[in-house]
């Protein structure tokens, strides 16, 4: 039970222990450990992280479409008004046109018409002459009753 | 096991079972016929080679262990080491004030050692003794803790380390002052001396006959219970009922001590924390 030399030995065995332990077992495993924690902490950030730009993402995602939609109502007002004036345009050059026709047609129709009332005015000029010197009996010198003539004509 | 060394030789063989027990394996200065130890150079072979052995496990299969590790998958005997250096590491920073790297290895040696020299005590107690016998050793103390050389070696490395942080923290001045004015302030300088060298002095002992005592108890409790059923069973045939009656006995013990060992690794590692993390503190703090 007294205290021997073995005390020696113990000391220089614990001190030898307490060196192992710190170089092999402790310095390792708590480098590890640190190195563990770490790797947690910056997965976790790195979640969070991807968190926060998926929040991101999506509220740009939101307002782009947003953006889009606008713009597409937009540009859907602006063909419709497009439209609408192309129409009006339509018509309006229709509606020209249409009376361009008209005026030529009925221009043409009132030419027609003095054409036809000319050539009539010379045949019953004629017609009249000749009824005339049949009732007459006699020649009718066109040149000296042209005034009465042209008077009867202007009359048809 | 314990039965037929000690039938023979009736009441008297039973303090020499103990006796015998509790020898340790002598080589150098010790007396021929008792076979303890006669003077300081007398080396205790059974306890250097045991917690040699027990510190080379540690050694090797902490090299194995710090070797191989796995950051992302560790194995199940690391997840165990792991644990083990958590709780030590815990321990440290709840007692241990400011930092130092070398506590904390210090705290897992003290734990892992005195835990696995405890855990001897879990095998039979006359198992190792009867097959060194049988090799040729005439005495075999298994548990190295209970020999006060071990546990005063430990407790003196730390008072050692206790008082080279005292003097590193404190300044040489610092750590005279303790001395000086500690408990009662400066009209009791004697008196002051006198309990703090007290006070000091009792952190070594106290840690290691702490140890040394509750383990050497607890060995002479298995012993006891060893002897129940060898001494008891002379005066006739109950002898299973005796056999019964130890087997009961020696596990309940072996039970509670299994208790005891780690709870005892615990404290000395806790209190040598301790010890240093007040040798830390400076004078102001207390």
């Amino acid at each position: 039970m007294n205290i021997t030399a073995t005390l020696i030995a113990q000391i220089i065995a614990f001190v030898l222990l307490i060196w192992f332990v710190s170089k092999v077992l402790w310095g390792p495993m708590s480098a590890m450990l640190a190195e563990r924690q770490k790797r947690i902490a910056d997965g976790l950030a790195a979640a969070e992280k991807g968190k926060s730009d998926l929040d991101l993402a999506e509220k740009r995602v939101l307002e782009q479409l947003h953006t889009a939609k606008i713009k597409a109502a937009e540009i859907v007002a602006q063909a419709e008004k497009r439209a609408g004036a192309m129409v009006e345009e339509a018509r309006a050059t229709a509606r020209v046109e249409g009376e361009r026709l008209v005026t030529a047609a009925q221009a043409e129709i009132e030419r027609e018409v003095n054409r036809a009332r000319e050539q009539l005015r010379g045949q019953v000029s004629a017609v009249a002459v000749a009824g005339a010197s049949r009732i007459l009996k006699r020649e009718i010198d066109a040149k000296s009753h042209s005034d009465v003539l042209n008077d009867v004509i202007a009359q048809i | 096991m314990s039965s037929e060394a000690t039938r023979d030789s009736g009441g008297g063989g039973t303090v020499e079972y103990i006796q015998h027990h509790l020898t340790n394996l002598c080589a150098g200065d010790c007396d021929p016929v008792t076979h303890q130890a006669a003077g300081f150079w007398a080396w205790h072979v059974d306890t250097i080679v045991i917690s040699y052995l027990l510190g080379a496990l540690i050694v090797i299969v902490g090299w194995r262990v710090g070797r191989n590790l796995s950051l992302d998958k560790p194995s199940g005997f690391q997840n165990f080491v792991e644990m083990v250096l958590d709780f030590v590491s815990n321990q440290v920073r709840d007692t241990f004030p400011g930092h130092n790297p070398l506590i904390a290895p210090l705290a897992l040696t003290i734990f892992l050692w005195v835990f696995l020299m405890n855990l001897m005590d879990m095998i039979p107690v006359d198992l190792l003794p009867v097959i060194g016998a049988a090799m040729g050793i005439p005495y075999l103390k298994v548990v190295p803790t209970t020999d006060l050389s071990t546990t005063l070696a430990m407790s003196l490395t730390v008072f050692a380390l206790v008082i080279y942080y005292s003097i590193k923290v404190k300044g040489p001045v610092g750590y005279l002052k303790m001395f000086l004015f500690h408990p009662f302030g400066k009209f009791f300088v004697p008196v002051n001396i006198a309990m703090t060298t007290i006070e000091e002095l009792a952190k070594p002992l106290s840690l290691a006959l702490r140890l040394f005592g509750n383990l050497f108890a607890g060995e002479l409790v298995f012993l006891l219970i060893a002897l129940i059923g060898g001494t008891l069973a002379v005066g006739g045939g109950l002898s299973f009922l005796w056999g019964g009656l130890q087997v009961a006995l020696d596990l309940g013990w072996l039970i509670f001590h299994l208790l005891v060992i780690t709870l005892q690794a615990f404290i000395f590692m806790v209190l040598s924390i301790v010890y240093l993390g007040m040798a830390h503190t400076t004078a102001d703090d207390h």
